[in-house]
């Protein structure tokens, strides 16, 4: 589902990034992890910069706030990993994604969620699939196909130039 | 077994008889007079069309019904096989392949097919009437000259499982009978106290005397269904002589010795001793053949990536086990962790070995093609394959099939001169096209070479010019000019061939043997031929890695491409990306710091050590803050978010959970040595 379209409602895990809410596809969502050990991929770039073993696989861990511009204090005791597997172009992608809060599983209804404005919002329009609302709270559903290819390509030409200049 | 689609398994049992039609009937061109490989392709035939019918695919059988009649001229001498009727033979196994795929494909193709299969029989025909010494008596219409026998002796005894295989023994008496007036008598002599007879067994034995002048394939063409697992003899009588009475004496004494006899294994191996010579003979070799077929076991591929999931998990499992077993210092603990991991790493070895497929199984296919090649083009060509044995994971050779007939396409295409021209240039008329495998360290090398016309360096270059891969005028090494070939959209042929030369195809080989981490060299002489390798890493699953620690960070190192450990001299200098050069027993060495190229921060040991990998002969050394150990590692791909990341082969994870990185040593060497390349062309400079 892409931006464009009108959004029906979604059974949604909200987490906290910094002091945005936002809402992840509760059916996406494999499990919770309290932080592990992460392993640095050197020359991968910040979004995915580290890897973490989730039950003897070996995961990406990607960090939504590098995509958000936003801060990236150190882990705290509210830090979770929320492993998630994503449908990428007909192959599945497990993720790890990096929460600094996990709230609860709740419903946004088709009603409450208004389409991403694409003037006059701090995040990348793009990124946003659209705003709902949760009480007196906005959350933010980020269209995550859309980031991690995006990440994911920068990731490469990243790496890739860095391999080419010398 | 009975969630199994019954067309299926007929597909995949169709395929192994097509692959072996193929093969015999490939090999029959260059040995036309080589009855076995006659009798294989034809039993093969006959198999297909017998389990076609079985499976419901009439099409099938029908068709195969009108090629084995017409190769059965061959069979019986009549015909020669010669390169027209191999040809027809070969277009009609691949119309039997499409039949298989879709039974209501092209009707009339295949009625064409079969006119020219017997317009190529008709015309072979009396040729050659020498080949069928080897085979069983002419049968009777031919109009041989030959003694048709009066009678035939016919011992047989099935398989154990055959009842389950759904053989039915008194059907093939009932068809004996068929034949002539029959005397059947049973042999129960292998059969065991009643305590211990599973009711869906076999034991029985049959001696047939069948009183009638028929031919012998007549009577052999009762047991072909069967014939590859029982064992079978046949006699002639040659009339009512005290011969046939003498085999015959024997078997009755021992049936009757046998049913009197309280203990019946003792009793009856004693009196089958005296069994006719040939029998013996023919169940000896039977037996062989059982035991070689017995040898191997098909399992889905499936089952054996899960077995190879389960031994990674142990294998990891176990690392953590041995970690624990240090920490704690218990000698029985550690004891019993050494024994595990002993254990660990044996099973890997097997599970790894059971994944390894020999390479000759990728080759055969190709000489079909090569041969199909080689017609259409009017170009006389020797195919050469070397190293059939080395063995490589299954999935490698699987990607590797798509790649190799687009080398080999282009060599014989591109590569390969016209007969006339070659006679010009004082070559041998057929061209030789070489296809090898070989070892090389943790790697394995493919190569496909020619001798033809060489790669025409300024044809590449005007070409990548004009596609814009190559700006007019820059400099380029000889071996990067070599690999545009394989850049998109390239082709130096002037004209498209039905084959080659639109371009696509080479970009493919590129990309396949990207993505199996592997590498292309093409090495080429002009006038004299043209080589490409390609080298892959042995395997996609566990590998032997040495742990090195680099800051606060671990990474894993194929043991295999490890050639020694040092200190670093101190004194060495490096340039600030931490490149440098070091001096080992009088050669240059280019050496990575890795701390340098993954931008590490934290404490510098003041101890460095290098370890020294290569791969193709080319070293480069790699300076790390200490080295840890062995270990087994445990292939993880990375996912697609750290495709681009090309200086990691892969993770694994250690003993403790923590992901490590695999480093990935070819990418490393190939950057050490543009390294090398640079300061030769530094100094060259400088003198200059």
């Amino acid at each position: 589902m892409s931006a464009g379209e009108t959004m029906t409602g979604m059974n949604a895990l909200t987490i906290r990034l910094q002091d945005e809410m936002f809402a992840l596809e509760a059916t996406h969502v494999r499990e919770i992890l309290d932080p592990v050990p992460i392993t640095r991929v050197p020359n991968a770039g910040d979004f995915v910069g580290g890897l973490i073993n989730v039950r003897g696989s070996v995961v990406p861990l990607a960090d939504l706030r590098v995509s958000f511009g936003m801060q990236r204090p150190p882990a705290d005791a509210d830090t979770r990993i929320v492993v998630m597997e994503i449908d990428l172009d007909g192959e599945p992608l497990v993720a790890g994604i990096l929460a600094d809060k996990v709230y609860d599983v709740t419903d946004i209804t088709a009603a409450s969620i208004e389409d991403a404005p694409k003037v006059g919002m701090r995040w990348p329009a793009e990124y946003v699939r659209g705003i709902g609302r949760r009480g007196e709270d906005f959350v933010i559903i980020p269209d995550m196909n859309r980031i991690i290819r995006a990440e994911g390509d920068r990731n490469s030409s990243l790496a890739s130039t860095e391999r080419t200049d010398r | 077994m009975s969630e199994l689609d019954p067309a299926e398994v007929f597909r995949q049992e169709a395929a192994d008889l097509i692959e072996t039609l193929e093969q015999a009937l490939l090999d029959l061109e260059k040995r036309p007079d080589d009855s076995e490989l006659v009798g294989l392709a034809f039993r093969a035939l006959h198999t297909l069309k017998g389990s076609g019918a079985m499976f419901g695919f009439t099409a099938v059988s029908e068709f195969i019904h009108e090629f084995e009649t017409a190769f059965d001229r061959v069979r019986k001498g009549e015909a020669t096989a010669d390169r027209r009727l191999i040809a027809a033979a070969l277009e009609a196994r691949d119309h039997v392949a499409q039949l298989i795929d879709d039974p209501d494909c092209d009707p009339e193709r295949g009625t064409a097919i079969l006119s020219a299969l017997k317009a190529a029989v008709c015309e072979g025909a009396g040729v050659e009437t020498g080949a069928s010494e080897h085979l069983a008596a002419p049968i009777v219409e031919t109009g041989s000259a030959q003694p048709v026998a009066a009678g035939w002796h016919v011992c047989f005894r099935l398989p154990a499982d055959a009842l389950i295989l759904g053989t039915n023994p008194l059907l093939l008496l009932d068809e004996l009978r068929s034949l002539g007036p029959c005397d059947v008598t049973a042999d129960t002599s292998a059969l065991p106290p009643i305590d211990f007879i599973e009711p869906q067994s076999c034991y029985l034995s049959w001696d047939v005397t069948l009183k009638a002048g028929v031919s012998r394939e007549a009577v052999d063409d009762v047991f072909l269904f069967v014939r590859d697992d029982m064992e079978l003899s046949i006699e002639a009588i040659a009339s009512e002589s005290p011969v046939a009475a003498a085999i015959m004496a024997p078997v009755i004494a021992e049936t009757t010795t046998v049913i009197e006899a309280a203990q019946p294994m003792a009793a009856a191996s004693e009196a089958s001793a005296p069994k006719p010579k040939a029998a013996a003979a023919s169940s000896d070799r039977a037996n062989a053949a059982k035991s070689e077929r017995n040898a191997t076991l098909r399992v889905p591929a499936e089952r054996l990536d899960e077995l190879m999931d389960r031994v990674g998990e142990l294998v990891i499992a176990q690392a953590r086990l041995s970690q624990l077993a240090e920490a704690i210092h218990d000698p029985s603990l550690v004891n019993v962790a050494e024994e595990i991991e002993r254990l660990t790493a044996s099973l890997r070895d097997t599970t790894m070995g059971t994944r390894m497929v020999p390479i000759g199984t990728l080759f055969g296919r190709f000489r079909r093609l090569v041969h199909d090649l080689s017609e259409e083009l009017g170009k006389p060509i020797s195919f050469v394959t070397e190293g059939e044995d080395t063995e490589l994971d299954k999935t490698v050779i699987e990607q590797l099939a798509d790649p190799l007939v687009h080398l080999i396409r282009n060599s014989i295409d591109h590569g390969m001169e016209p007969p006339e021209k070659r006679a010009e240039t004082g070559k041998a008329a057929t061209g030789t096209l070489r296809l090898a495998a070989s070892h090389r360290g943790a790697e394995v090398a493919i190569t496909v070479s020619d001798d033809g016309a060489g790669l025409n360096a300024e044809r590449i270059r005007r070409r990548a010019e004009e596609a814009g891969l190559l700006s007019v005028g820059q400099v380029i090494s000889e071996g990067e000019l070599n690999r545009m070939i394989f850049q998109p959209g390239f082709s130096t042929a002037s004209e498209v061939t039905a084959l080659s030369g639109r371009g696509v195809g080479m970009d493919v080989v590129k990309k396949t043997i990207d993505g199996l981490r592997g590498s292309i060299d093409v090495d080429t002489t002009p006038g004299k031929g043209t080589t490409v390798t390609l080298r892959l890493p042995l395997t996609l699953a566990i590998i032997d890695g040495l742990l090195v620690r680099v800051g606060e960070d671990r990474y894993t190192i194929p043991l295999a491409a490890v050639e020694e450990c040092l200190e670093l001299p101190t004194g060495v200098a490096a340039d600030g990306r931490g490149r440098s050069f070091l001096n080992l027993r009088g050669d240059l060495v280019p050496f990575l710091k890795l701390r340098d190229l993954f931008h590490t921060e934290g404490e510098v040991d003041p101890y460095q050590k290098v370890v020294v990998v290569s791969s193709d002969n080319t070293r480069v050394g790699l300076v790390v803050d200490q080295i840890i150990g062995n270990n087994q590692t445990v292939i993880k791909q990375l996912s697609r978010l750290h495709s681009g990341v090309k200086t990691f082969s892969g993770a694994t994870i250690l003993g403790d959970g923590t992901v490590a990185l695999i480093l990935d040593v070819m990418h490393l060497v190939a950057y050490g040595q543009k390294l090398e390349e640079r300061r030769r062309a530094e100094t060259l400079g400088r003198a200059a």
